[in-house]
């Protein structure tokens, strides 16, 4: 078989993980010197999460303000706006930001801001979706990969071979032909395109538990195939998977926003971000403020997902 | 004359809470051509003790306090630029490790001539030259051939002398050895340290020599430096520390290390010697495999014949040691005879069932009766259950008792391998390797199984903690009645557990018999060889 080679945001969470192991204490009897002596505290991944040193790093608990605010926006957007994301107001078209209209208005008056507010929910359930088919397809095909392993094995890495070796956008645009417009549809093809990733590193991780010692120790006291799959393979395996999986949360955010740019996603007047960005377009020159604050937006969003990303994947050794 | 001497040494490491120091003003000296061990179990602080000296501390270390006198100089302070002067040129270090010290993308001759462009040699030709007469110089034949070659092909005992080599490229005045022997074969580690001793008797180098094990220590050091949790507990010649420990530690450490004892270690007569009747019953052996052969397959070559026509038979109630090296087929043996392997020729006998030709299904069944222990305690344990949870993990496979029996159980076993009640709920990662071991062997017996397989599973542990463990073994077959078939490469051990032995060469069984008759009268030449190579024999028996 030939050496996977892993997908580039893998490779992050992956090497974010190598510096964290390797660069504290190079040597692991020097650390066991160094630990303190008595039982270390025991510690739930989320509170891993915020337990670098004393403090958790700043960065982190920006991006996750910036993830928490998008979630609100999603879920109770009157909250944070009092403006009609569809509705304008024809007299007050294009207007820079200002006190009242924090990001402007577009070109029938619209306030941009509650544009963007509300189309949070159209932009994060649809990068929910997009991961969810992604990490449930991918996963299983993966997990089934590498725990039967074999012709099985091989038959499905080469059709996840098949799906990497398609152009990203390319295969999105052919599910989309293939499903219809609309933006469940745009986030399933974004989902699909990610199966690939989402298989490759599951099967890895499968395959690195199974050779473990303590996995051959649990069948050697009598567990059965599935027993053991549930009992040591899945739960040793999936962390790095939970961490490609909020990673995989900011590149679908992307991935809608670039399909309802090119058209392929919500149809007009929904204000999903990358349409407001395509709206926006035809006013650069004039009204900045229509593509640069959305992209902005965007933009922050999916930094603080990849920002939470990487902490899980460094706490997931 | 002096040629190192440590006053004072004080090292800290940045830890969660502020910094701990973890040497305490440790002090010794090293005179010229001597060798000097510094014995200690792991975290006692001898191996950052010896980086400490150099300045090579890993991240968050720092030497706090005391003098490092480098003939007459003293090196404490230096910066890492300055004391890159002297590591090399007067220092050199051989490190623990002769697998992940080497680069694996670079020839061998490349890496032991860096040493020398990096200290200023510029002529190809002449770093050349140098690099092969040090290759030759540590034993490596055919240096022409191995300086071209990487370090995957050559063997764990040439990747050390690789190591040496380096060391010694700048003729340094002394050699800091850390664990240079740990990870080889017994003798292979004979050879290397033959080698060491030799550089020192023909080049007046000292050696500060950093080893967990007193035999070690005892045979190749003149002076003796134990330290313990930081502090130098005693110190003196190596003949007056062996013949009459003062420090208790000291004494507790001669105790344990199993190369040492004096006399033979009879085990005690298990229980079927003293009951006539099972021993009258029909079939003493709980074990009897006969002509297993294994063969793994080769790309492109001969399939490699791993196992090759071994025949043993283990009485109820007693220890089989299986010895030998790396690649001679002990392990193998052991998961034929598990079934974790199909034996490709031969039957294993399992109190009256042929195991060699069962079903998966059967061989499940099986497992109520054999339990495997892995060498490795770090990784034979799920980091993500809790020690109940392991200890039950059989009782729950084959569904035996309900939830809270198992929990009794697992509580029970617990206690039965001296553990502290409390560690039930907590995760492998907040125990030691001891403590670890303890507990895969309380998972190994959970089911009651008659026979216990363990696959090196004292190998990894420091000697005090190997004889804590042998004790609890020999206790539990006391009590239980186990069969054990104990795979090892060292024959000090072996010795201190095992009734009978089988000696292994390349697949095949040189050498069989009780223990003490094989120690006394060893017939063939490679059981003589491993004997010799036993550290500390030889003090002892002179």
């Amino acid at each position: 078989m030939t050496a996977p080679v892993l997908p580039p945001e893998i490779d992050a969470v992956r090497s974010a993980a190598r510096d964290e192991a390797s660069g504290v204490v190079a040597d692991p009897i020097e650390a066991d010197a160094a630990a303190e002596s008595g039982r270390p505290a025991r510690r739930s991944t989320i509170a891993r999460l915020f337990a670098r040193g004393r403090r958790p790093s700043w960065t982190l608990v920006l991006a996750v303000a910036v993830v928490v605010i998008a979630v609100l926006w999603a879920l109770i957007p009157w909250a944070f706006t009092g403006y009609d994301p569809i509705h304008g107001v024809p007299a007050e078209k294009l207007q820079p930001p200002s006190l009242e209209h924090w990001f402007g208005t577009d070109a029938i008056g619209r306030d941009l801001y509650a544009r963007v507010v509300h189309g949070a929910v159209h932009s994060l359930s649809g990068a929910l979706i997009a991961v969810t088919v992604g990490l449930a397809a991918g996963t299983i095909i993966g997990v089934v990969a590498g725990s039967v392993g074999g012709i099985v094995d091989e038959i499905l890495m080469r059709i996840v071979d098949v799906l990497l070796s398609i152009p990203g956008l390319l295969l999105m645009l052919s599910v989309i032909i293939l499903l219809g417009f609309g933006t469940v549809n745009a986030a399933i093809a974004v989902g699909v395109v990610s199966v690939a990733s989402f298989a490759r590193l599951s099967r890895s991780e499968v395959v690195r538990v199974r050779r473990s010692d303590y996995v051959e120790a649990a069948f050697g006291s009598g567990g059965t195939f599935f027993s053991v799959l549930r009992r040591h393979v899945l739960p040793n395996s999936l962390t790095a998977v939970i961490g490609l999986a909020a990673l995989q949360f900011g590149t679908a955010i992307l991935a809608i926003s670039t399909l309802g740019f090119l058209g392929y996603g919500a149809p007009p007047p929904t204000p999903e971000w990358g349409l407001l960005i395509a709206e926006g377009r035809n006013y650069v020159a004039t009204a900045w403020w229509l593509t640069t604050l959305p992209g902005l937006v965007v933009l922050v969003v999916v930094l603080s997902a990849n920002r939470i990303s990487q902490s899980l994947g460094r706490s997931s050794r | 004359m002096t040629v190192l001497s440590v006053e004072g040494l004080r090292v800290s490491y940045a830890g969660r809470s502020g910094r701990r120091e973890v040497v305490h003003g440790v002090g010794f000296d090293v005179t010229e051509g001597e060798v000097v061990a510094l014995v200690g179990e792991s975290g006692s602080g001898k191996s950052t003790t010896a980086h400490a000296l150099i300045g090579l501390l890993p991240e968050g270390g720092r030497v706090d306090g005391g003098a490092v006198r480098l003939g007459g100089v003293d090196i404490a302070g230096w910066s890492s630029r300055r004391l890159r002067a002297v590591r090399g040129v007067s220092v050199g270090l051989v490190p623990q490790d002769p697998v992940a010290s080497l680069d694996p993308v670079r020839p061998i001759g490349v890496q032991v001539g860096e040493i020398l462009r990096v200290h200023g040699e510029r002529d190809a030709r002449v770093v050349r030259a140098r690099v092969l007469e040090l290759l030759e110089r540590v034993g490596l034949d055919d240096p022409e051939l191995r300086s071209r070659q990487y370090p995957h092909e050559l063997s764990g005992g040439m990747r050390q002398r690789v190591l040496i080599a380096t060391a010694i490229a700048l003729r340094p005045r002394l050699i800091i050895a850390d664990e240079p022997t740990s990870a080889l074969d017994a003798t292979v580690q004979r050879r290397i340290l033959d080698l060491i001793d030799g550089l020192r008797r023909e080049e007046g180098t000292s050696v500060l020599l950093v080893t967990h094990d007193l035999g070690v220590a005892a045979d190749r050091a003149q002076r003796i430096v134990v330290l313990k949790d930081g502090r130098v507990v005693e110190e003196g010649p190596a003949a007056d520390i062996l013949a009459g420990p003062r420090d208790a530690y000291t004494r507790q450490l001669l105790a344990d290390a199993p190369a040492l004892e004096t006399g033979f270690r009879r085990p005690p007569a298990p229980l079927f010697l003293r009951d006539a009747s099972a021993a009258a019953a029909e079939n003493p052996y709980a074990i009897t495999a006969t002509g297993l052969v294994k063969e793994f397959a080769v790309r492109g070559r001969e399939p490699f014949r791993a196992v090759d026509d071994v025949s043993f038979r283990v009485r109820r109630g007693t220890t089989h040691a299986l010895v030998g090296e790396s690649g001679s087929g002990k392990t193998t043996t052991a998961r034929l005879v598990t079934r974790f392997l199909h034996p490709d020729a031969g039957s294993i006998d399992l109190d009256g069932t042929d195991v060699a030709g069962l079903s998966r299904s059967e061989v499940r069944e099986l497992r109520r009766r054999i339990q495997l222990v892995y060498q490795n305690p770090f990784s034979s344990l799920d980091p993500r259950q809790s020690i109940a949870q392991i200890v039950a993990e059989p009782l729950h496979n084959f569904r035996e008792g309900r939830r809270a029996d198992r929990a009794a159980r697992a509580a029970e076993l617990i206690d039965r391998v001296a553990l502290p009640h409390d560690v039930l709920d907590r995760t492998p990662r907040e125990l030691s390797g001891g403590q670890r071991q303890r507990v895969a062997i309380a998972r190994a017996l959970a089911i009651r199984p008659d026979v216990v397989v363990l696959d090196e599973a004292v190998s990894a542990l420091d000697v005090t903690v190997q004889a804590r463990i042998l004790e609890l073994l020999e206790s539990l077959q006391q009590e239980l009645g186990l069969t054990y078939l104990f795979i090892s490469h060292d024959l000090a051990v072996v010795r201190r557990i095992s009734h009978t032995v089988s000696v292994m060469r390349r697949g095949r069984v040189v050498e069989q018999g009780a223990t003490e008759e094989l120690f006394a009268n060893p017939t063939h030449e490679y059981t003589r060889e491993l004997l010799a190579a036993v550290p500390g024999r030889t003090e002892v028996a002179a």
